[in-house]
Parts: C-alpha cells; structure tokens; sequence
C-alpha cells in the first residue's frame, strides 16, 4: 500500500483558486477531490470511465475523473460541479434541469452538469442529435434522458438570449 | 493501486533513461485503458511514465508529404485538428467512434494501437492509410508499419526498452479518401463486431489507382487485406471488383464467436461494411472534385 512517505505535492487551480495537495502516485483524482479536497459534489459510478458521474474539466476539456491521476493535473486547472453555478445564481443548465425535473436521485447530475456546460461552452446552439452524442457518456438510470435533454437545449437557448442581449 | 512511482519525463531522452531504469513500468497517455486495467486487476505496473509532456509525443502537424500524430495525442485534439480531419475523414470516423466524449478527451491514437484490442476502432484506418510507427529504443529508431505493429490480441512488436513515439502517415494523394465503418448493436459507447477503414485513390477518369482495405474484429489483429486492394486497383470500383474486394475480405477473416456475434455473421458484415466503405470513400472523393 502507499504510504505518505512517497505521496506527491501537486499544485493545481481547482475551481479558479490555486491549490496544493498531497496525491499518492496511483491516486485518481476522483478520489483526492472527494477525499483531500473535500468537493464530494463528483460522484463515483463505475470507477472505469463508462457512466460519466465523476465527469470534470481538466483545462476546459471534458473528462471521467476515476481516469485521471491525480498527479497528471500538476500545474493544471480544474473545473468541478462546485465550480459552475456562480456563487447563489445556477448556471442555465443548473436551472433548467431543476424546471424540466431533469433529475431524480441524483446521483449523475453532476455529471450531466458539468458535461452539458462544456458542451454549450463548445457549441451554445447545439442539434439534440449533437446534444444525445455529446451526453452519451453520462448515464442516468432515472429520467430516460428526455427531460435532461430537453433541459440542456432549453439552457442553450438562455445561453443564447443572453450572449444576444 | 499499488503504483508507488508517478514520473513525467520532458523530453524523449528522458522518457528512454526512465524506460531503461527497467521493472515493471506503464506507459500513461490517456490512462482510459491502462487506468481500467489496473482498476480490474489485470494490470499491476509499480511505475508510470506520464507521456504528455514530451513534445514529440503530443504534436500533430501535418508536413509536405506526410502527417505527423504524437502517439499520445488525444483523439480530442486529432478531431480538432481541421487539416487532419480533412485529409484523413476516416480516421477521424474512427476515433469519434471511441467511448464518450469524456474518452475522447483523453484517449490517445498511439494507446488505441498499443492496445492492441482486435476490435479497435482506429486501428484499421490507421492501416488503411498506410501509417508507419516511429519507434525509439535502446539501439535507435525504428520503423515498422501498423499491420506490422500487431502481434496478438492485447501484443504489439515494442520491446521492452521501447517506445511508440509517433504515427507517420504519408499525406493522401489528390483523389484520395478514406472511410472506417463498423457494425455495433448500439449507436455509440459500444464494441465492434466488425470493422472495415479503406482508402482509395481514383484518377480524374475514376479509375482507381490505389486501394488499402483493413479489417477489424474479425482476426486476432486488424488486417491489411492486400487482396481487396488488388481487386479494386485498376477498375472504376464496379460491381464485379467490389464483390472481389468484399470476398478478398471475407476470406481474410478468422472471427470468434462471442456475446457480440457469430462467426459466420462476423464474416458476412465485414463483407457488407467494406462495400459500403468503398461506396463511401467513392462518394467522398466525387464530393471533393465537384467542391
């Protein structure tokens, strides 16, 4: 087992604030957010990349934390769910999942946020083609997808309306 | 896990001493099979050399004759690379067919061939455009084209001390194009159960003039199938030498029977997928010589 005795300092800007911790060197960063860093909002699904509930940004770019070392992202930044609503005000796609009843247990919501906002940051008038692909890799078990779908393209509108305004 | 060394070498000379310091040591481009691997416990590495800062092992550029891909490139960033994508549309076919958009944002083309899985989905149109391995080791570099690079399922021709560092590919002629389809129960975040990356070149009359044809998930490795090629090269990819293609590729084949098909299925889509791909690549090329 690894023992602090080879346990790495990594410094990174977590949600825009620099930060530094100590990782072991097998580490996943899933585990060093929830687990040193205290940002319990990533869920763990499956551990193995395929059910997105531990989706985060590393540098912008869309990722399953159970697949990133946390030694990777030295000198790196990442984005979490606690990173997306600005202070009280919800990001659109926050809001309008909580409209369309885009969740139930929860548990992938996190997830399915942080993907649909690097997807309206890509592309803010996203096909629900282009939206269903994009989330593909965010599983949900509740709501059959429809109404987080419904709420991702009502999100980019706002998003839309906003930037126009 | 049981890693107890996490090492990022800057530099390709670097990454070699680190290699050579020997044990058993893991190669980290993406991590989205290497990570699951030890998370299942088939894989047990005490060390892992991070490839994401040597630069050779991240660039993509495209020269006069030949594109360059960092083997740790994400399919991300290959997608993204607009001269890429447009010489080359079926391999970017490809790699936007790996996992989610979370896998793609790691991914890498050099770990999808170091893989090694029968069943990948880059490797046939890698192949297909003749894509050669740069590889650096103890006693230099060396060459070795992607067919050539599979060993087994999950085995490929890298030695101990060495290292997969780029993947040259020769630029497309004017004319050519390329295509990878493949057969899955689901849309997308699945595996294939046949797979087909071609590429052709025809002349301004439609003959054609060059053809690669490799199949996935029907042997123990992708293939390049010489025959199918053969079949196409010199005709304006009329019926009869399509279905001389499409047989070369069905005899070619040695699937397994699995969860994800039969044998004798896995044989008869490979055929079906290899007549599309060449309609396809067809009717790319036509689109760019009305463009």
């Amino acid at each position: 087992m690894n023992t602090p005795l080879n346990k790495l300092p990594i410094q990174a800007v977590i949600n825009g604030e620099p930060k530094m911790f100590l990782a072991a060197p097998g580490q996943i960063l899933a585990d060093v957010l929830r687990d040193e860093l205290e940002l319990i909002g990533t869920k763990i699904g499956c551990n193995t990349g395929d059910c997105g509930a531990c989706s985060v940004l590393v540098n912008d770019r869309l990722v399953c934390s159970c697949l990133v070392l946390a030694a990777e992202v030295e000198g790196q930044s990442v984005q979490t769910i606690e990173g997306i609503a600005d202070g009280a005000v919800l990001h659109p796609v926050q809001q309008k999942l909580l409209e369309h009843g885009g969740l139930q247990c929860g548990i992938c919501t996190p997830g399915v946020v942080v993907a649909a906002k690097a997807l309206l940051d890509s592309n803010p008038n996203p096909t629900e083609e282009q939206a269903r692909y994009w989330l593909a890799g965010n599983l949900c078990r509740c709501t059959g997808y429809d109404k987080i779908i419904h709420a991702v393209l009502d999100a980019a509108k706002v998003i839309r309306e906003g930037a126009a305004s | 896990m049981a890693i107890q060394e996490f090492i990022a070498p800057k530099s390709l000379t670097e990454a070699q001493s680190v290699i050579a310091r020997g044990g058993d040591a893991a190669c980290l481009a993406g991590g989205t099979d290497l990570l699951v691997g030890i998370r299942l416990g088939m894989r047990d590495p005490n060390r892992v050399i991070d490839l994401k800062h040597i630069p050779e092992l991240t660039a993509l550029e495209v020269g006069t004759d030949q594109l360059f891909i960092g083997a740790a490139a994400s399919a991300y960033d290959i997608l993204h690379n607009s001269e890429i994508a447009s010489l080359c549309p079926g391999l970017a076919d490809a790699l936007d067919l790996i996992g989610s958009t979370q896998i793609q944002g790691r991914c890498s083309a050099g770990g999808n061939l170091c893989n090694a899985s029968p069943a990948a989905d880059s490797i046939p149109a890698l192949i297909a455009n003749a894509a050669v391995c740069r590889i650096l080791g103890n006693s230099g570099e060396r060459m070795l084209p992607v067919e050539e690079f599979l060993v087994g399922p999950g085995q490929n021709a890298l030695n101990d001390d060495e290292l997969l560092v780029q993947l040259i590919l020769p630029k497309p002629a004017p004319g050519t194009s390329d295509t990878y389809l493949r057969l899955t129960p689901r849309t997308e975040m699945d595996i294939a159960v046949a797979g087909t990356g071609i590429s052709i070149t025809l002349d301004t009359a439609g003959v054609c003039t060059a053809a690669r044809v490799a199949i996935g998930a029907v042997a123990p490795t992708a293939l390049l199938v010489e025959a199918a090629g053969q079949a196409l090269i010199g005709s304006k990819l009329e019926d009869n030498a399509v279905a001389g293609a499409v047989a070369a590729a069905r005899a070619a084949s040695s699937p397994i029977s699995d969860k994800r098909g039969t044998a004798e299925y896995r044989t008869h889509v490979v055929g079906v997928l290899v007549k599309r791909a060449i309609q396809r690549a067809q009717a790319r090329i036509n689109a760019g010589a009305k463009a």
